[in-house]
């Protein structure tokens, strides 16, 4: 991976690393070449790995005062709340972390469409990406789960019961999924573990992750390969760490608003009703962040259709790679996909909007065309525009444009040719 | 490179293959049935309903296996509006008659058969059922007339015990 070898200078150092050469990993992690053009919106995958690690750590202090029982699970939640040293701090944190979560999640999926970061040779990195983002939605819908409010236990219901539209097999695999005839007890407590196990499978993802990123190194927002020795890269280490850090400060202030001053508000006040299996709540909404899904498993009248096609709008991106046929990486030299992409950022906008509003009239009808150019984007748009699309002249090198100090291109091109 | 014969390493390769798969899902098969309902839920298998105190045009909601189900006391008038509909206009053709036994009590599961929510009492566009979740409206026999759900609301196995009481399950 690293493209020199590595010896530490301590003999102890040396000692140690040649019996197991995690020095050899800690160098090739600090000296790893980044393309020195990045911008901020490469800093998500830094931001990311935090809020990963926030989650697994006030889960881990959550979970030593919460009880995974249907009778006490809402009871030991309003006592972490109100009882527990700091257990609104860490609950308010836990919440709206996953939030936060997701809001970067998708900001470093679009700058991944923009900038075509799930080309040729990052495939693997982009699939391993769909895989946590999956487990991502699991691991929040059962977390959500666990307060057993009416928004949790209606919740609950409604996601298993998207498995009951499976022919034949369905409801013997809801009665599995719940251990019963119903969400209950057994129900919790399972979905309890599986909340505790996922954010492990998604550590050791992100592994594989990075590890497949390492291999071609980051793409760049020019979208051209970095040429290899060349002035186009700086080490990983100060450059990156210190415009991560800053960058993580910034989405900290963000984070820590929500937490401090509207830790409700992306949340449900039903959710602090205690979960009753007789009454169902006037009006269902999942959590913003699965909002687009829920309004195209809305859209389609027929049950087993609408789960069909509300997981393939998330899989379909799994096929991305594949189904954009343009060999240039980079939206900005892709004048009709650039239009595109922000046609389907509206689009995604747009989805989510009437799946928070009730699927009836007007709603309804927009949810429906929006799901429709949903799957056309992917389907027909990406593949037809790569082939017809007339790109932009892409630069030399990365280093070409900075050199001609100007972000515009034909200019750069032009002083270039005249220094020469 | 001669031509590959099947010998007797191959024979025990195979042999060994497959005694190990049947040991691997005998192994995984307790994992993955302990997530079944256990035998403390199947035992509330069956619940006693007094319904001595139900007028006509009522309906009360009790909870069986852990899901509402409703006992409706009908009016002549649902009654007939149920037993009026041709089956042909029916999602999920099923007669009023099958699902009545004795016209004036209906007993069904509580349950919207999309994605399980409750649907709300003397609501929707057939004086039925309406579900407040993703807006299937059913008729006063329980029967989907419009929306999502695939199929009429389930009629669990029930008996009248004696004039006041019915035993669900």
């Amino acid at each position: 991976m690293s493209d020199h070898e590595y010896t530490p200078t301590s003999k102890a150092g040396k000692w140690f690393n040649d019996r197991l050469p995690l020095l050899t990993l800690a160098n090739h992690l600090t000296d790893y070449p980044t393309p020195k053009n990045l911008n901020y919106w490469w800093t998500f995958g830094g931001i990311l790995t935090f809020c990963l690690i926030t989650q697994i750590v006030t889960g881990l202090t959550l979970a030593m005062h919460y009880i995974a029982h249907a009778d006490m699970a809402f009871e030991s939640v309003e006592h972490i709340m109100r009882d527990v040293n700091y257990g609104w701090l860490i609950r308010y944190i836990h919440a709206n972390g996953a939030s936060m979560f997701f809001l970067a999640v998708y900001i470093h999926i679009f700058r991944s469409l923009f900038y075509g970061s799930y080309k040729a040779p990052r495939e693997i990195i982009w699939i391993i990406g769909i895989i946590i983002y999956l487990l991502m939605m699991a691991a929040a819908f059962m977390g959500y789960v666990l307060p057993w409010g009416q928004m949790s236990f209606w919740g609950a219901t409604v996601i298993t019961n998207l498995f009951s539209a499976i022919p034949l097999v369905g409801e013997g695999i809801v009665t599995w999924l719940w251990g019963g005839y119903s969400v209950d007890n057994p129900t919790l407590t399972r979905f309890f573990t599986l909340h505790y196990l996922i954010p492990f499978l998604i550590l050791g993802l992100v592994v594989l992750h990075i590890w497949a990123l390492h291999v071609p190194g980051n793409n760049n927002p020019v979208g051209i390969d970095v040429k290899k020795p060349s002035k186009d890269t700086v080490p990983f280490h100060p450059y990156i760490v210190i415009k991560d850090t800053f960058a993580l400060l910034m989405f900290m202030i963000v984070f820590a608003f929500f937490v401090f001053y509207t830790p409700n508000i992306l949340g449900h006040a039903d959710n602090y009703i205690e979960a009753n299996p007789l009454v169902t709540p006037a009006h269902i909404v999942p959590e913003w962040y699965l909002l687009p899904f829920y309004a195209i498993l809305r859209s389609v009248p027929d049950k087993l259709l609408g789960v069909i096609a509300m997981l393939s709008a998330i899989l379909i991106l799994a096929a991305l790679p594949w189904l954009d046929t343009s060999k240039i990486r980079s939206a900005v030299f892709r004048p009709l996909y650039k239009q595109f992409y922000w046609i389907l950022v509206a689009d995604v906008l747009i989805l989510g909007y009437v799946g928070a509003m009730p699927a009836e009239g007007l709603y309804l009808l927009v949810a429906r065309v929006a799901t429709a150019y949903y799957f056309l984007h992917f389907l027909v748009i990406l593949p037809v525009l790569g082939l017809k699309e007339k790109t932009l002249p892409i630069p030399l090198s990365i280093t070409e444009p900075i050199l001609g100090g100007t972000a515009n291109l034909a200019t750069a091109r032009n002083k270039e040719s005249s220094i020469k | 490179m001669s031509e590959k014969k099947t010998n007797r390493r191959d024979f025990l390769f195979t042999a060994t293959y497959a005694v190990g798969a049947v040991g691997v899902g005998a192994t995984v098969w307790p994992m993955i049935d302990q997530m079944n309902p256990d035998a403390s839920v199947k035992a509330l298998a069956s619940t006693e309903v007094d319904v001595s105190s139900l007028t006509l045009g009522k309906t009360i909601t009790v909870l069986w296996r852990g899901k509402p189900v409703f006992i409706r006391r009908r009016t002549e008038d649902e009654i007939a509006d149920a037993r009026s509909v041709k089956l042909d206009d029916l999602k999920d053709p099923e007669k009023d008659e099958d699902r009545a036994k004795n016209p004036e009590w209906l007993v069904m599961l509580g349950v919207c058969t999309h994605l399980g929510c409750v649907p709300l009492n003397d609501k929707g566009d057939y004086n039925g059922w309406f579900c407040p979740c993703h807006g299937s409206h059913y008729d006063t026999s329980g029967r989907i007339r419009k929306g999502p759900a695939p199929t009429n609301m389930e009629v669990p196995k029930y008996e009248f015990v004696n004039a006041n009481t019915i035993k669900i399950g």
